[in-house]
């Protein structure tokens, strides 16, 4: 049940063809870009929810729901804006990566339709900065489609006027937060925002805003050539459609591939990575969804379909479908210790308990490496990790909680026995 | 206005109210230490965190959430007081447990907090947090390991000063607070900051170890650094004052205070004139008050007496001033030491008739001869919410820096007589218009003028009076209101070649112009009056004695005695009431209490608090502007009055803020 080449939407995601346009449309983008919009944003958007499309940067946000929400007209004179999150962080991520640097006229593309089915003046697609080759693609792309009258004024000779910028990054992860995002754009300290006002309310220069992850745009000229009904065709219900997953660590073939939604993990190892390292018995955990989801333990892994839903049902997530495989020679303490790390480096320092919170963590969690720990720890570290989650304003407190809480919950008995054999050597 | 439920009692908020001050209509206590009612909201301490149904099963910060129609809030479910307890805990983490030594303890929002919401233990064992200091100017002292990244002072230099100099490097646990580049913070209201830190980390430098909180005598004052009569709390130990804080007055000063009237009070120990002087010889010796109010007595003046009143008095002074000269048979009392001479027959010409707090208000405005970022720091501050809120501001006079958009029309004051298009068509477009007169325009004579325009563009209309005269003397509504002008100004006095010169505290005039004179000066710093005297009464400065104080908006305050004048000086009145006793004549009163009866009853707003009433404003004549501002009269805004010149503090600010004198202590 795996998926069709032919209802692959990434064609060209191995950059086996070039990038640019001539290629491009040879794969059938910009094919009659204009057709699409004379069916009108309603109708587009219409097309996108009957899709099920579910936002792809982590939080999976019915994305047609999302542009909905988008004001459909101005009433004092204030320009909608999408910005597009190319700020791609996340350690396990690298889909959004292969999209920009092989195929970026499905991005721009997905911008002009998305940006005209909300409304939308503009896109500014905010590109991590050590992307510096993908960055100098999507420039290079961006002026082709200029050049082409596919974007700019009266695209695609559509009667409507839509600019694409592209802004770099200086290479901080909070940055992919929404709101920190837009703050950034306006040249600000990467900071997220409160909520309320949200983005749609009032967000890039305090314009309606949307922030769409790049996956999430690229994919919707395809749903709408092909139809809600074709997309809607692969995965189970309430996680429908195709998706990038980005399979890293202990498999015999780290890849990115598209498959469909819900396929089981035992399927997507088994069959686009040559298996685990060492057999299906040598795995110890998987992180499914990048480095902010709990890890989840090999036992209640192997079967769980890869979809929203399923990986909840874990006690995980699919976040941007990161799938980081670690088999049983993986100091699996140090693993998190170094994820905790990265929250703690990456914290933007504005609000108490992420930015103390994540420093105390991680000193803790170094301790739990190597054991220099007292067994009360780790029910302090636990109740730590709860005093930050939900108690800060953007999600990078959760994300820095949740790892931890998932080693807690499924490697107890590693961590004491580590706290054991420290005791027992120091008494030797 | 929605309803909402607070712990079980259902209460109406005012729209647009957040859930923190729904909380606090129904009276309970939300602790906080970013969120602070003048500021931005921020919303990143997290301290506030209640309860709020409906809403996600997480605690919501109060303070950043709108409260609406049917929520149900709890501040002291078993969540809430959790939330609490684990941010307070990673407050206190990294903060060092240098309560001992840090100033701010005793008034400490940290300290408090910890007390009241804390856990009273700690379970963090790793190695805490230490910040390298940073250079923020001579007035504010930091300790930056101490710092909760609470962004106060960031936010009021940013929104309300107007001065975009703090801000925050890096990110996460190594984030730090600092000005750029380590400048020194460099405008008139910078050192508010250190009232508006929660912690430790901005303290007050020259105040640095002097005093513990509970050590202090509160006292209620008005400040005399300026005409804005702002609302201050001197805090005095034994004779000394040793800090001076701004009180709440939203109405005056809200609740900031210039560098200058909170830092010059260190000028208040230093060139006292703690005992008489006489001048013997041409040179001036110390002497007794038997000798002095003999050598009084000795210059027999007869009815040839003036008195000019400085900037600093209150009424109560300059009343008992008048009783004395009027028992000798003069009239001839002026406090507009600089040679002024503007029409005061009708007061409500030279009032701030549209309130300090009015003036925000205003959307079209018109500056003539004003630096009021100098001349009135704090009303700068409103005016810039003025223009944040869209209303355009026009300056005649030289160029100074506002810190909001303004359109210089030059200095040459003909331009009132016909206004560029720009500011005729705001003015003329605007709902409520309005119009500031300064002392340099006073002192060119744009008055009448000024009259005439607010004629033309109708700026007294129905609730509003948009005519204004900034003045900078703390004295000087009182002084017109107690008749301290003529009609030639200053130069009516010199003519009249008096016998007597008293000086109350005048050490801005040129007594060149009074070398017939004997002049005695009856004041508390040893500046240029003093230098002039032939005679030196010591006398009481503002935090010394009682006093009535009226501000340039007319605004009658009444400030306490904090501490005693030092040595030999006396009370300003009782001077006064010897020098009749000396002179023989008597002016009707033996006790303070006697003489602020007989002032109400001569002037009756002056014994009533808030503001004056000086009726409509005249009718405006056919004056033309004509003349060029060469430059506005405060020169060194550190530096304006006596006690400010005496300052070290102030002194250094000076030379280290306005004269880039380098004096920056190298950060480790």
């Amino acid at each position: 049940m795996s998926l069709a080449d032919k209802d692959r939407i990434f064609t060209n995601l191995y950059g086996y063809q070039p990038w640019n346009l001539k290629a491009a449309q040879a794969r059938g983008d910009w094919d009659q870009t204009k057709k699409l919009l004379e069916r009108g944003p309603d109708a587009i958007i219409e097309e996108i929810k009957a899709s099920g499309l579910r936002g792809r940067g982590g939080a999976g946000f019915p994305t047609g729901l999302k542009w909905s929400f988008m004001p459909k007209e101005s009433k004092d004179g204030r320009p909608s804006f999408l910005v597009i999150n190319a700020d791609e962080s996340e350690p396990g991520s690298c889909k959004d990566r292969e999209i920009i640097r092989h195929d970026p006229h499905k991005l721009i593309e997905g911008a002009l339709v998305a940006g005209f089915a909300m409304r939308a003046r503009a896109a500014y697609i905010y590109i991590r900065g050590e992307y510096i080759r993908e960055a100098e693609t999507l420039f290079a792309a961006v002026q082709e489609a200029y050049d082409a009258g596919l974007i700019g004024k009266n695209a695609c000779k559509s009667g409507y006027d839509f600019d694409v910028f592209v802004h770099r990054g200086a290479g901080a992860y909070i940055c992919g937060e929404e709101t920190a995002m837009i703050e950034s754009i306006e040249g600000k300290k990467g900071q997220p925002r409160l909520k309320p006002p949200f983005p749609a309310g009032a967000g890039l220069y305090g314009c309606p805003t949307t922030v769409n992850n790049v996956e999430s745009i690229a994919v919707a000229p395809t749903i709408l050539r092909r139809s809600a009904a074709w997309f809607s065709s692969f995965g189970r219900e309430n996680n429908k459609g195709t998706k990038l997953f980005q399979i890293s660590g202990h498999v015999e073939k780290p890849c990115v591939v598209e498959e469909a939604m819900s396929i089981p993990f035992s399927e997507l190892i088994e069959k686009h990575c040559g298996g685990i390292r060492g057999g299906k018995d040598n795995l110890l955990a998987v992180i499914p969804g990048g480095s902010s989801v709990p890890l989840v333990p090999a036992a209640e892994i192997w079967d769980a379909p890869m979809d929203f839903d399923g990986l909840r049902a874990v006690g995980s997530g699919l976040g941007t479908a990161a799938v980081i495989v670690m088999d049983k020679s993986t100091d699996i303490v140090r693993a998190i210790s170094r994820l905790s790390y990265f929250y703690k480096h990456e914290s933007c320092g504005q609000c108490t308990p992420c930015r103390e919170g994540t420093g105390w963590m991680w000193r803790v969690m170094e301790r739990l490496r190597t054991g220099d720990a007292d067994v009360s720890e780790i029910d302090m570290l636990w109740d730590v990790t709860k005093q930050v989650e939900g108690h800060t304003i953007c999600a990078l407190g959760d994300a820095a909680a949740w790892p931890i809480q998932g080693l807690i919950r499924h490697f107890r008995p590693e961590i004491e026995r580590r706290i054991a054999d420290n005791v027992r050597e120091a008494a030797e | 206005m929605p309803k909402v439920t607070v712990d079980g009692l259902e209460i109406e908020v005012p729209a647009g109210a957040t859930v923190l001050q729904a909380c606090e209509l129904a009276g309970k206590e939300i602790p906080r230490f970013c969120y602070h009612e003048r500021l931005s909201i921020a919303g990143n301490c997290r301290m506030c965190l209640v309860e709020v149904a409906p809403g996600p099963p997480k605690p919501q910060a109060s303070c950043a959430l709108p409260a609406a129609e049917g929520q149900v809030i709890k501040t002291d479910s078993p969540m809430v007081k959790k939330a609490r307890e684990g941010v307070m805990e990673f407050l206190l983490i990294n903060h060092p447990l240098d309560c001992p030594i840090c100033d701010q303890g005793g008034e400490c929002d940290l300290q408090d907090q910890s007390v009241a919401y804390g856990r009273g233990h700690s379970r963090y064992h790793e190695p805490k947090r230490a910040v390298t200091e940073k250079y923020m100017g001579p007035l504010i002292k930091t300790v930056m390991t101490r710092c909760i990244q609470c962004t106060r002072c960031v936010r009021f230099s940013e929104e309300i000063a107007g001065a975009d100099e703090i801000g925050a490097l890096y990110r996460g646990e190594a984030m730090q607070i600092t000005t750029y580049l380590e400048k020194a913070s460099a405008h008139e209201l910078s050192a508010n900051v250190i009232d508006l830190c929660p912690v430790g980390a901005l303290t007050s430098r020259p105040y640095a170890f002097e005093a513990r909180p509970w050590e202090l005598k509160k006292t209620l004052g008005v400040d005399v650094s300026d005409a804005l009569g702002s609302n201050i709390r001197i805090d005095s130990r034994g004779r000394e004052v040793l800090r001076v804080l701004p009180r709440v007055n939203d109405d005056v000063n809200e609740e900031w205070l210039s560098d200058k009237a909170r830092f010059q009070v260190d000028g208040l120990t230093r060139r006292r004139l703690d005992k008489p002087w006489l001048r013997r010889d041409g040179k001036l010796e110390a002497a007794t008050w038997e000798e002095a109010l003999a050598a009084v007595a000795k210059v027999n003046p007869g009815n040839s007496v003036a008195v000019v009143a400085g900037d600093l008095l209150d009424c109560e002074t300059m009343f008992a001033a008048k009783k004395l000269a009027g028992a000798l048979g003069s009239s001839l009392l002026e406090g507009r030491q600089t040679g002024l001479a503007y029409d005061c027959t009708n007061l409500a010409a030279v009032n701030f008739n549209s309130g300090l707090a009015g003036i925000e208000e205003t959307d079209a405005l018109l500056i003539v001869g004003s630096h009021v970022r100098w001349e009135a720091a704090v009303l700068n501050a409103r005016l810039r919410k003025a223009a944040k809120r869209g209303a355009k501001v026009f300056v005649v006079g030289p160029e100074w820096d506002a810190t909001y958009p303004v359109t210089f029309l030059g200095n040459d004051l003909s331009v009132l007589n016909k206004l560029p298009k720009d500011a005729d068509a705001a003015l003329k477009g605007a709902e409520r218009p309005a119009l500031i007169i300064g002392g340099a325009g006073l002192a060119k004579g744009a008055l009448g003028a000024c009259l005439a325009l607010s004629e033309k563009y109708g700026m007294v209309r129905e609730g509003w009076n948009g005519f204004n005269a900034l003045h900078f003397s703390a004295s000087r509504m009182g002084g017109l209101m107690l008749g301290y002008f003529q009609a030639g100004g200053i130069a009516d006095l010199v003519d009249a070649k008096p016998k007597m010169l008293i000086s109350l505290g005048a050490d801005e005039v040129d007594y060149t112009r009074f070398a017939g004179s004997m002049i005695v000066y009856i004041g508390h710093h040893g500046d240029k009056g003093a230098h002039a005297a032939d005679i030196i009464l010591p006398a009481a400065a503002f935090t010394e004695k009682a006093g009535t104080y009226v501000n340039t908006e007319g605004r009658v305050q009444r400030g306490d005695k904090a501490v005693f004048a030092p040595g030999d000086a006396r009370e300003d009145w009782t001077i006064l009431r010897a020098m009749a006793d000396a002179l023989g004549v008597s002016v009707g009163f033996d006790s303070f209490d006697e003489l602020r009866d007989a002032m109400v009853a001569e002037v009756p707003a002056l014994g009533r608090e808030g503001l004056a009433d000086y009726g409509a404003l005249p009718k405006a004549g056919k004056a033309k502007a004509e003349g060029v501002i060469e430059a506005y009269p405060v020169k060194d805004f550190y530096l304006t009055n006596p006690i400010a010149r005496a300052s070290e503090t102030m002194q250094r600010c000076s030379a280290e803020l306005l004269h880039g004198e380098d004096f920056a202590e190298a950060a480790e």
